[in-house]
Parts: C-alpha cells; structure tokens; sequence
C-alpha cells in the first residue's frame, strides 16, 4: 500500500512499498512505450529544476505525457522570480498553485523536503544538492528486478562510493533486499563509515576493496559511477585511477554469463562503448526504465487516495 | 562552598548538602527563580546562549564557573532571578550539559528538582553543521534538529539528514 504524499528520501520507502512501486511501473511499461492513454488526463507537473539535468527532467516529462498529463516548466533560474531573490518557500507556493504535483531539482541539500512543507501539492525530489534522487534508486531497482533479481544478489558498487548520491541510496534501498554489496573505490573515494555502519547494522554483508578484478568475475551486478575528473587535484592521480576502474570486453572475460552492467549515465571513460553491444550491458534499458517508474510515482501520488 | 541548591533552602529540603563543594559561599542563595546546576565546567556561557539570556534581556543573572564537583570533576552553575525557565526551555540545555539539574526556587524553597531531558526535536537552537544545507540560507524557516541519540548526544539535521555529535556549542544560534 502506497500511502505518501511526497517522494523526498528512500529513507521513508518501505520493501512493501518499493514492491508496489516497481508492480505498477511493470504494469506501465507498455504506455511507456507508446501505448495511449488518458489516466491523468487534465493534470498538470510541473517541472522546477535549478540546476541542469537531462535524462531526469526529460523522463518526467515523458512519463507525464505518456500517462495523458501535462507539464510546465520553471525554465531558467536567470529571467525567472528566483534572480529576483524570491525565496524557494514562495517559489513552490506559487508554483503548487498552478500544478497537481512538484518535481524539483535543487543544488542545495535539504531543498526538497522544504518544499514539501511549503507546497499545496506533491513534490518529488530529482536531487537535492549531495543528498537524495529517490527517483534513481527506483528505477535502478526496478532494472535489476527485471535484468537480474532482487533477491540473493552479490552486487558491486563502483567508483566515486564518496559524494555519489545515487550509490549511498541504492546501497540502503538493496540491504533491505539483503544483498551482499561489495563497495570498489580507489582509498579516497571509499563510502562514508555512517553509511557502511548502517547498511552493516541491517545484517548487510560488506566488502570493500580497491581492486575492481577482484569482483567482477563474481557478482551479479556491476553497477558503475563516474569518477569525477575535479575530486583529483593531480591530473596524472586521475587518469591512474580512471582508467582502472574501466569496463573493457577483455576484463569481462571472466565474468558471470548473466551479470549486468548498469550506469546512471552519463558515463565518460569507465564503460567501453565495445561494451554497449554485449549480454552483459543494461544501462540504456536502465535509462528507459526511467520512464515507467516515474509514471508509477506519478499516477500514485496523483490518483491514488493516499494520505501523508 | 555550600551545595548551591542547599543554599536556597530554609526549611531543611537541602539536597545533595555540602557534599561538592565544602567552603565558603561564591553566590548568595536566591529567593526566587531558577537555578541550574551540574553544567559540565566550561559550559555557563553556552548554557544562557541556549537560553535565550544575554546582557540585554534585564535578568539578574549570577554564573559560576570551573567549582570543583564529585561528580563531573569541574562544574558550572546558573541562577537566573524571578525567571522560572519553562521544561521545554531548560530540556535544551541537555544539548551541552547533559548531567544539568534544575531547581526552581520559589519563596526560597526548591518546589522542583529535576535533570534535563532532551525533547524529540530542537528547533532554532543549533544551525546545521552543511554549509550547503537549505537551512543554511535565507529560506523562512527554523534549523530543526531531530534528536537521535541522548547521551551522548548525537543530533541529525531533519534537512539534509547530515549528522552532528561533537563541538555542537560551536553551532549554537
């Protein structure tokens, strides 16, 4: 039973909850791909993102359209009330007016729950500074529930484990599942002690290595991040490490015959693009699932008769 | 010196007599108001930030600093004049001084001892340690602060959800 009146954190997202929201997104995926539809015929979503994004803001807006609703968008920070200094407070207050449900990006941590306690209508949080993008972590457990399984999972998380926001929520989202994560990081750029402590607290087992060979032959899922060229002040530091976090065809000679390859995208060095036409890669699908994930959101949190 | 709370009583409700602080008297017992007791040495200052209570706001304020204590080795201790502090005022007084007890003195008699206990949630009282929290900007709201753990304290921003345990004075509003 879906009973929010927000998305804000996977923090507040049962296993119950996360199973309800990946059954309908399931039951979604042909609209996602095409198939008419009217279900939120008359709604308004409105898009209100401060700080540059492509696939999120655009697989919203997707979804919205698909499921038969409409979008505005806040466009610009620069021409906008909020060059002007208005506050985010009054921002969502005026905004909520004229919309059925709030998606916002935000480049300050914390931003999306203000807003939610401002707003008249839902909001959905598409990243909020380092913190959250709940949004991700779904669609990223709804590819592996399909690509792969949920259950009895050996993941690897890989690469930039520190200020990646995406890989700390999944991390929490999968030990609920119970799946052993091995964490794979060059030494600083290891995940935080509060976050592995948590997901040991759980029951989690977890590994950490810097090695990525070490894995890859053994999990099930590999699922890698960017390593951001500007948390290394040596150039020389970071082309070391990037390139031994690199997925070729020739380090996938050992692996598992079902493993998958996920990316949140965009991804610069760490994936061959002689990787993109072999069994192993999702993280085209994965970006699609995008899609019937936030229309499942959506038509949730504007059809259903939840209560906050 | 005199037990601070023994001070205060006349009618033989002494509490915990002469057992810290053997010696003479540094403060004169007060009549009325609120006295607290047990701060951790080092802590008074920070304590009237907590509480609202600067030069400015007209209370006779008397603060003693770093008495030798049994229990906590060096203690401070407030005593705010014809003010009786409110519970939820003096529970945020916990943040700092965890091991404070508070007498609320009326007619010179101690009508109410108690330590401090830190509510669920503290708001407006200690800003987010994230400079990149929205707290942190000029939005229309309060810091707010759930409390995680009580002692000792461990803090989390309802915000941004970023932790604070140590040096929480330093981010006292």
């Amino acid at each position: 039973m879906f009973r929010k009146r927000h998305v804000l954190s996977m923090r507040e997202f049962s296993k119950e909850e996360i199973d309800s929201v990946l059954d309908l997104a399931q039951s979604l995926e042909p609209l996602a791909r095409g198939k008419k539809s009217s279900m939120l015929a008359g709604k308004i979503l409105a898009l209100l993102f401060f700080e540059p994004s492509t696939r999120t803001r655009m697989s919203f807006e997707t979804a919205m359209k698909r499921l038969g609703g409409s979008v505005i968008n806040l466009g610009p920070a620069e021409g906008s009330s909020i060059s002007k200094g208005e506050s985010l407070a009054d921002t969502v207050r005026v905004i909520g007016g004229y919309a059925d449900a709030l998606v916002i990006r935000h480049p300050k941590e914390g931003s999306a729950r203000l807003a939610s306690q401002f707003s008249p209508v839902p909001v959905l949080n598409a990243g909020d500074g380092a913190g959250h993008h709940p949004t991700q972590t779904l669609l990223d457990l709804y590819t592996i529930r399909k690509e792969s399984r949920l259950e009895n999972l050996h993941v690897a998380l890989v690469g930039d484990l520190k200020y990646g926001r995406t890989v700390h929520s999944l991390a929490y989202a999968l030990s609920l599942y119970g799946a052993d994560i091995t964490l794979v990081s060059p030494p600083t750029l290891r995940m935080p002690d509060p976050i592995k402590a948590d997901l040991s607290s759980k029951g989690t087992i977890v590994r950490e290595t810097a090695d990525l060979g070490e894995v890859i032959d053994n999990v099930d899922v590999l699922y890698m991040t960017r390593i951001q060229r500007e948390r290394f002040p040596d150039p020389v530091e970071y082309q070391k490490v990037a390139s031994s976090y690199r997925i070729t065809p020739e380090s996938l000679a050992g692996s598992q015959q079902n493993l998958i390859i996920m990316h949140p995208l965009p991804r610069v060095d760490e994936i061959s693009p002689s990787v993109d036409d072999s069994s192993h890669a999702r993280y085209f699908q994965q970006s699609f699932y995008g899609v019937p994930v936030r229309m499942a959101l959506l038509k949730m949190l504007l059809e259903g008769d939840q209560v906050d | 010196m005199t037990d601070f709370s023994a001070m205060t009583d006349k009618n033989n409700e002494k509490i915990d007599k002469n057992k810290e602080e053997p010696g003479g008297l540094r403060v004169k017992p007060i009549n009325n108001g609120t006295v607290i007791d047990h701060i951790a040495g080092g802590q008074a200052l920070n304590v009237l930030k907590i509480l609202g209570i600067s030069g400015t706001t007209g209370a006779t304020v008397s603060v003693v600093m770093n008495v030798e204590s049994k229990k906590l080795g060096k203690k401070d201790i407030v005593k705010v004049e014809d003010r009786e502090l409110r519970e939820e005022e003096l529970n945020r007084i916990a943040l700092i001084a965890p091991a404070a007890s508070i007498n609320i003195i009326r007619n010179c008699r101690v009508i109410e001892k108690r330590p401090v206990d830190l509510p669920d949630e503290i708001v407006g009282v200690v800003r987010c340690q994230n400079p990149n929290c929205i707290s942190n900007t000029h939005e229309p709201i309060k810091s707010r602060m759930l409390v995680k753990v009580k002692n000792p304290v461990l803090l989390r921003c309802l915000y941004c959800e970023q932790p604070l345990a140590d040096g929480i004075a330093e981010y006292l509003i």
